[in-house]
């Protein structure tokens, strides 16, 4: 092993500048000739006043060999789900299956146009048809809309509707009551769409109180977004009461369904009295993070909703399945076309797979790995809360406190034992947090692992607390200076100053 | 069951090492009234050979096979095989958000490059590391205008913008108050005037497409210009980031945001998503900016790596005061769009688009003798061809098998008997014949027996 100025250089990991320090000018990796079909030049149509003269200096020059290297080199310095276990408490770094990504690919898929005729477009609008009736049977709640991008645009969809509600019964109200522990999307969301926010704290036990709930409500409360299970992995046991509570004071019940992995053949958020719920296709049905999305954010409404969802739908009759725009409450278009529609079909493809014993399956599972965690460290590390777990399970720092490690250190000395590192700090309401998600296909051999591994490190903080402190030593690049790059950022390459396109 | 992996035997052992008895127990203490006792309404579980069928079958309902002159949002371009299989890679596609850098270099790396080369196409300062789509990007340029000139109370959005487009930035200004959006008329050859300057003065932005929706170039210099002299932000939406490749960057024009549509760049059509938001800015805004940034920094060791920074303006942290929502946005089409950008490189990205452009113009030359081009305004690879009976002839035409562009009075009323044709490098001189063919045949142009509408 050597260090290069890249990275530590180790057998089968190399080191790689930016593209644009590779290749050299004038060199190329794809080539077309652009007058394949012989017509006026962009010189004779476009007005010289228009036209672009820095020669897209900036971009690389590189051949199709520098990328296919580069592009390779820098996927080996990720660990991903496909390398090991990822344990981020609600995320759900599950395996995404590679069946999905052969049929997402098939050309029948992938290269329709969004705007072809309906009648050239059955297979996909059946699927997405279908696949609304999957998230109804998962979810109780009859209405369904696929537009949403990601789980965040879905709750933006779903608060938009809230407000639609309200202001046809002429009073669009001002605040949205979200629990401490909600993910931070929750309050943003609500505030995007002109809502105030008030914090709801849980119990000593992490657990909503009907009580505090009720106290906090008035006519000004538009809505209260619920994550059930929460984000300590603990089923709101009060959410019927909740609900009524919530209804009986004119507002609406927002289910967060980010951790709907857990509940799947459990409980039906519609049996709870939702309102409305957004699913993340990409935690619970198994579509790839893609280290940051795309991903899929569909939304679930009960009747009170259904005439305000999002605009096109699409309609059945006897000629197929069309779009239609004539739904006069929709609160409109979310994004352009029809959603992430690839990753609805990935989505289908793994619901079609499983089917309902094999998603019934998966809440199990994961349920089972999540507790056996939980068991197993329990002795190691103390649990944030003694409350049940469904699917993740909390921890906190406590006990690390008088050797000098926290949180961070643990995390950061699980990637020297080759896992990604959980959740950490999150939720805000449990200081020095570590909240693990193993996810339903983990097996028991790569848990007990992963459990050695803490229990090393547990040992470590106490006998060689710096090996964990400086943590860590065997990845590809030391801890980061996080301050630096904030204090003064540097968020492009630039091409030397004599062609600076911007200049 | 498929993909968990535990033998029964497995499952008693760690029954056991919790203390419950089955598996049941781990679910009591939900409540019972709650408990789903019916189970899941859905069809039984297939093996993978099944479940490929089954999908085989749908997508082969798609017909894909016909020709299709398709622009209007969504751009037919042809993809490289290495495009696919470096961003496919199992290390990119299945990692999460990079919030433990020191093992997600790889995504974090081809974020900065993918920031840098968006910055250097659209010729902008700075630019995030992505957006939903180029719709949403827009609405969230919109909003960051009105962070930006608190108290204005008007958003101009031309009528040439993409009808979409216009229709998210409604949807996100809904419930946000005292915010009035003003539709600014467009002009006989296509391009926008520059509303009045009472207009400008009480707004927080004005917003063109470039090129708008009817494929024609505005002349954003001017439009900056005149905007900047009432303190109003200059928005420039773009749906084909190719064009891009040819024209005078927003950035050169002086415009204070840029947005637009990314999958032009590498991305397959894929019935309109995923697609990828591109968003940039002035330097002097970023702390506005909505979504992720990466930064570079250095190691303890002194090493050049990279990190998610700035992240006080986002939701995680700033909660209700983020500047965005946004969280999972679409990192793993950044990473191919930036694969794209580095194959095609400088020159193979400016060869494509002059490629595009020839191939439009000629295209538009043989149709002349059936239609005109409706607008004088320049074009890249997208006009709007007038011609008598349009509709009709469109039907005519997919029933061939070919589709002859949008019928632009589904979007504008006022431009009915038009039609939106684009064509880009995957269409050859024999189906542009074909489609001056079934446009021109007599049938086409033929009263029809019954006229039916296109939803």
């Amino acid at each position: 092993m050597s260090t290069t100025p890249y990275g530590v250089l180790r057998p089968g990991v190399l080191p790689e500048p930016l593209i644009f320090e590779r290749g050299t000018p004038g060199r190329t990796g794809a080539t077309c000739d652009p007058n394949e079909v012989p017509g006026p030049s962009s010189t004779d149509v476009i007005p010289a006043a228009l036209r672009r003269d820095d020669g897209l200096a900036g971009l690389p020059e590189v051949s199709e060999l520098d990328v296919v290297r580069h592009f390779t080199r820098l996927s080996q310095w990720n660990l991903s789900a496909a390398t090991t276990l990822y344990p981020l408490g609600s995320c759900t770094m599950k395996y995404n299956p590679m069946a999905n990504e052969a049929v997402a690919r098939m050309p029948g898929f992938a290269a329709l146009h969004p705007l072809v005729p309906d009648a050239w477009a059955q297979g996909t609008l059946e699927l997405m048809w279908q696949l609304a009736d999957f998230l109804r049977a998962i979810s109780g709640l009859p209405g369904i809309s696929l537009q949403p991008a990601a789980g965040a645009h879905g709750e933006l969809t779903g608060i938009k509707m809230v407000r639609a509600y309200h202001n046809d019964r002429g009073n669009p109200r001002k605040r949205v009551l979200i629990p401490t522990s909600a993910h931070g999307t929750n309050p943003a969301s609500a505030a995007l769409c002109g809502y105030g926010v008030t914090e709801v704290p849980a119990n000593d036990a992490g657990i909503l109180e009907v009580d505090t709930v009720r106290r906090l409500l008035d006519t000004d409360v538009a809505a209260m977004m619920v994550t059930n299970p929460n984000t300590i992995g603990v089923f709101e046991r009060n959410i019927q009461a909740i609900a009524e509570a919530v209804h009986e004071a004119g507002a609406l019940l927002y289910c967060d369904g980010a951790n709907m992995n857990a509940l799947m053949g459990v409980a039906k958020p519609g049996d709870m009295g939702a309102d409305v719920l957004q699913f993340n296709l990409h935690k619970t049905f198994s579509t790839p993070h893609g280290g940051g999305g795309p991903g899929a954010g569909p939304v679930a409404v009960s009747e009170r909703l259904e005439a305000y969802l999002p605009t096109p739908r699409i309609v059945r009759d006897a000629n197929g399945y069309r779009w239609s725009e004539d739904f006069p409450k929709a609160i409109g278009r979310v994004r352009s076309f029809h959603g992430n529609v690839g990753m609805l079909v990935r989505a289908y493809a793994y619901m079609r797979t499983l089917g309902a014993e094999g998603l019934t399956d998966v809440t199990a599972m994961a349920v089972l790995n999540a507790n056996y965690v939980r068991a197993r460290l329990a002795g190691t590390l103390p649990l944030a809360y003694d409350t049940p777990s469904l699917h993740e399970c909390v921890f906190n720092d406590r006990d690390l406190e008088k050797t000098g490690v926290h949180t961070l250190d643990l995390a950061k000395r699980l990637l020297d034992y080759g896992f990604y590192a959980p959740t950490i700090y999150f939720p805000l309401v449990v200081p020095g947090a570590i909240m693990i998600e193993p996810t339903e296909t983990e097996s028991k051999q790569t848990l007990d692992e992963f459990i050695g591994a803490i229990e090393n490190i547990v040992g470590e903080a106490r006998d060689t607390p710096d090996v964990v402190k400086e943590a860590p030593h065997n990845t590809f690049i030391g801890r980061l200076d996080e301050t630096r790059a904030a204090r003064r950022p540097v968020l492009r390459w630039r091409p030397s100053e004599d062609s600076k396109p911007d200049a | 069951m498929r993909y968990t992996p535990h033998t029964p035997a497995e499952i008693e052992t760690m029954l056991a090492a919790i203390g419950a008895p089955t598996l049941a127990a781990l679910v009591e203490h939900v409540p019972a009234a709650l408990r789903d006792t019916a189970g899941l309404d859905m069809p039984a579980g297939l093996d993978e050979r099944a479940m490929r069928h089954e999908l085989t079958l749908l997508a082969n309902r798609n017909r894909t096979d016909g020709v299709a002159f398709l622009g209007a949002g969504a751009y037919p371009h042809f993809i490289p095989a290495a495009v696919e299989q470096l961003a496919g890679r199992s290390e990119f596609a299945t990692a999460y958000t990079p919030y433990q850098p020191e093992v997600s270099q790889g995504t974090l790396q081809a974020s900065f490059e993918f920031q840098s080369a968006i910055a250097a196409l659209l010729g902008m300062e700075v630019a995030n590391a992505g957006m939903y789509d180029g719709a949403t990007a827009t609405a969230e340029a919109v909003l960051m205008s009105q962070r930006l000139k608190p108290g204005r109370p008007l958003v101009l959005v031309a009528r040439a913008l993409h009808p979409q487009y216009r229709q998210v930035i409604s949807t996100y200004l809904a419930g946000i108050k005292d915010v009035e959006i003003v539709e600014v008329p467009f002009a006989p050859d296509g391009t926008t005037p520059l509303p009045s300057a009472d207009l400008l003065r009480r707004a927080s932005c004005l917003v063109l497409g470039y090129p708008n929706a009817f494929g024609v170039v505005e002349d954003l210099t001017r439009a900056a210009a005149g905007a900047h002299a009432e303190e109003c932000l200059l928005i420039s939406a773009t749906s084909e980031s190719l064009a891009l490749a040819l024209l005078k960057t927003p950035g050169a024009c002086d415009a204070d945001i840029a947005v637009a549509e990314g999958q032009s760049l590498g991305l397959a059509l894929g019935y309109g998503g995923p697609g990828l938001g591109l968003f940039t800015s002035r330097d002097r805004f970023v702390r506005n900016l909505p979504g992720r940034l990466v930064g570079e920094t250095v190691d303890v060791h002194g090493r050049r790596g990279y990190v998610l920074t700035l992240a006080t303006r986002e939701q995680h942290i700033r909660r209700e005061r983020a500047t965005s929502n946004i969280c999972t946005n679409q990192g793993l089409c950044a990473i191919q769009v930036v694969v794209y950008l580095s194959l095609l490189g400088r020159h193979g990205l400016a060869s494509l688009a002059e490629r595009n452009l020839r191939g439009a113009h000629a295209l538009a030359e043989r149709l002349s003798g059936i239609g005109t081009v409706h607008f004088a305004g320049p074009y890249f690879n997208e006009f709007v061809l007038a011609i008598p009976g349009a509709r009709r002839r469109w039907q005519h035409a997919v029933a061939e098998g070919v589709i002859a562009g949008l019928p632009l009075g589904d979007w504008y009323p006022e431009l009915e008997d038009t039609l939106l044709i684009c064509a880009t490098e995957l269409h050859d001189s024999a189906a542009m014949d074909r489609l001056v063919a079934v446009l021109d045949a007599p049938q086409a142009s033929a009263e029809p027996k019954r006229r039916g509408s296109r939803s």
